[in-house]
């Protein structure tokens, strides 16, 4: 048994897209008509057969209900690994992204986390 | 007005406070992650909104709403109780 696919609630498919390519540097990896919705993943440049992040729609009310607690006490929905936290803060600050905590060593890691404008906070990481 | 020094008798609570000096205007999971790392302080979220709780009544934190978020910040003004009541000599 392998992880191969997680996912996220996203308000808006087509903005997640953007921002979690145009803003956060994913690439595309599937974009399947499914009805109304898209079976839409992402991956990370770095690893184009790793793991695929569904930006999956919120529709259902208990999903935005989850969100909504969740971002209140600012609990990240999703954590990534980046090279180096401050820099990455530097470079998505200057897009305009929002963080709810700056960079801080927490133990053996520095996180920050972000908005991810559709819905949740997203925590980045890095080994100290 | 809850009591402050009811409010500053229980450790978590000033470890609470610790960390909030540490960095102004925390949501409830930096808090905790902070309590934990930095503190070697382990809560639950549950026990750490009930602190919380505590201290706001004091008046020693104060919560912030912007847009979906929450920050609580700290606010040191109650402390003039302490040395109200006993005068601190130069």
């Amino acid at each position: 048994m392998r992880i191969t696919l997680t996912s996220v609630f996203v308000d808006d498919q087509e903005k997640a897209l953007r921002f979690y390519t145009d803003v956060l540097g994913f690439t595309k990896k599937n974009d399947v008509p499914l009805g109304e919705h898209r079976w839409l993943t992402v991956v990370s440049p770095e690893q184009p057969d790793g793991v695929e992040l569904l930006l999956e729609p919120d529709e259902h009310p208990v999903a935005q209900a989850y969100k909504t607690g969740l971002v209140a006490d600012g609990i990240p929905y999703n954590s990534f690994t980046v090279a180096d936290v401050q820099a990455e803060y530097d470079r998505l600050t200057a897009l305009g992204v929002a963080f709810t905590q700056p960079p801080a060593a927490m133990g053996p890691v520095t996180t920050a986390v972000l908005d991810d404008t559709c819905g949740n906070l997203l925590q980045i990481a890095a080994t100290n | 007005m809850g009591d402050v020094f009811r409010a500053l008798a229980d450790p978590t609570r000033r470890a609470i406070l610790d960390v909030l000096q540490e960095r102004d205007g925390q949501t409830l999971f930096e808090l905790i992650n902070r309590l934990v790392t930095r503190h070697g302080v382990s809560c639950s979220r549950q026990a750490v909104s009930q602190h919380l709780g505590v201290l706001e009544a004091a008046g020693l934190v104060c919560t912030r709403r912007e847009g979906r978020y929450k920050f609580h910040h700290l606010d040191t003004t109650p402390l003039k109780a302490v040395t109200e009541r006993w005068r601190i000599d130069p």
